[in-house]
């Protein structure tokens, strides 16, 4: 079966909704953080592959580059505010840090 | 079915199936480990689309970077000695039962559309082409995706210190 636009558009609508799981069920926050990753890379198959199938040029490609950037700043902000909350909770299980709650 | 729908099958699965893992397996380091896999294949399907620039980019900056930058979070915000590098689940079933819902929504969606496909030629290389898009249509965005990464990563490293 030769491969057109619809494997990669299942390929990608599969890491995200494994992305979504991570999210939802995972409790260690970093954990969450690798959903998103996952995330993030299912919509960068997505733009790609538009780019490549779809008549756009080459503009998939550089929203492309556009998410990996905010992926990476969003990944070091991310990690100093899972740091932070270790430092103040002594662990980071999401589920367990609920002091805004009551 | 020639070369490339092989090639295509085989790193598809190695994304999806190390995907897989990563939400699954108890171990945090392991799926940090699946998460290289993970990115390894999509790397792959990037240059199976043709965009070799952003396969290179992705290669750079999710496995040399992120994923560095996931571990040592893990080795931060673990007891190494005491052996505590476990996660547990919450909401499995729920989540399970509703998201298997979603998937079959989607796949039916993507795999019930005619989607208007124009066969375009494989572009020889990608990069002079992004570099002259980068510098002249979106160079606001580059410029402020350069200043956005500076600030995120000074109070990223000021909020980590204190």
């Amino acid at each position: 079966m030769h491969v057109t636009l619809t494997h990669f558009l299942v390929v990608s609508s599969l890491l995200f909704c494994f992305g979504i799981y991570g999210i939802v069920t995972r409790k260690n926050a970093v954990m969450v953080l690798m959903g998103i990753e996952l995330i993030l890379n299912a919509s960068n198959i997505n733009f790609i592959a538009f780019a490549r199938f779809g008549n756009f040029g080459l503009q998939g490609q550089v929203f492309a580059l556009f998410v990996i950037v905010l992926a990476a700043a969003e990944a070091a902000i991310a990690l100093a505010i899972v740091l932070n909350v270790y430092k103040t909770f002594v662990n980071i299980n999401v589920d367990e840090i609920d002091s805004l709650r009551d | 079915m020639d070369i490339y729908d092989i090639i295509f099958y085989l790193f598809a699965a190695v994304t999806v199936l190390s995907a897989f893992f990563v939400v699954t397996t108890r171990n945090i380091v392991h799926a940090a480990f699946y998460l290289l896999f993970t990115f390894f294949g999509v790397t792959a399907i990037y240059v199976l689309l043709g965009a070799d620039f952003v396969a290179i980019v992705q290669l750079i900056v999710y496995v040399g970077g992120i994923l560095i930058l996931m571990i040592f979070g893990v080795m931060i915000t673990n007891k190494i000695t005491e052996v505590d590098i476990k996660t547990g689940t919450v909401h499995t079933l729920p989540a399970s039962i509703g998201l298997g819902l979603f998937t079959g929504i989607v796949g039916a969606v993507i795999l019930g559309t005619k989607w208007q496909v124009v066969d375009a030629e494989m572009p020889q290389s990608t990069l002079s082409s992004i570099g002259n898009m980068l510098v002249n249509e979106y160079v606001l965005i580059f410029e402020l995706l350069g200043v956005l990464l500076l600030v995120a990563l000074i109070g990223a490293a000021s909020m980590a210190r204190r």
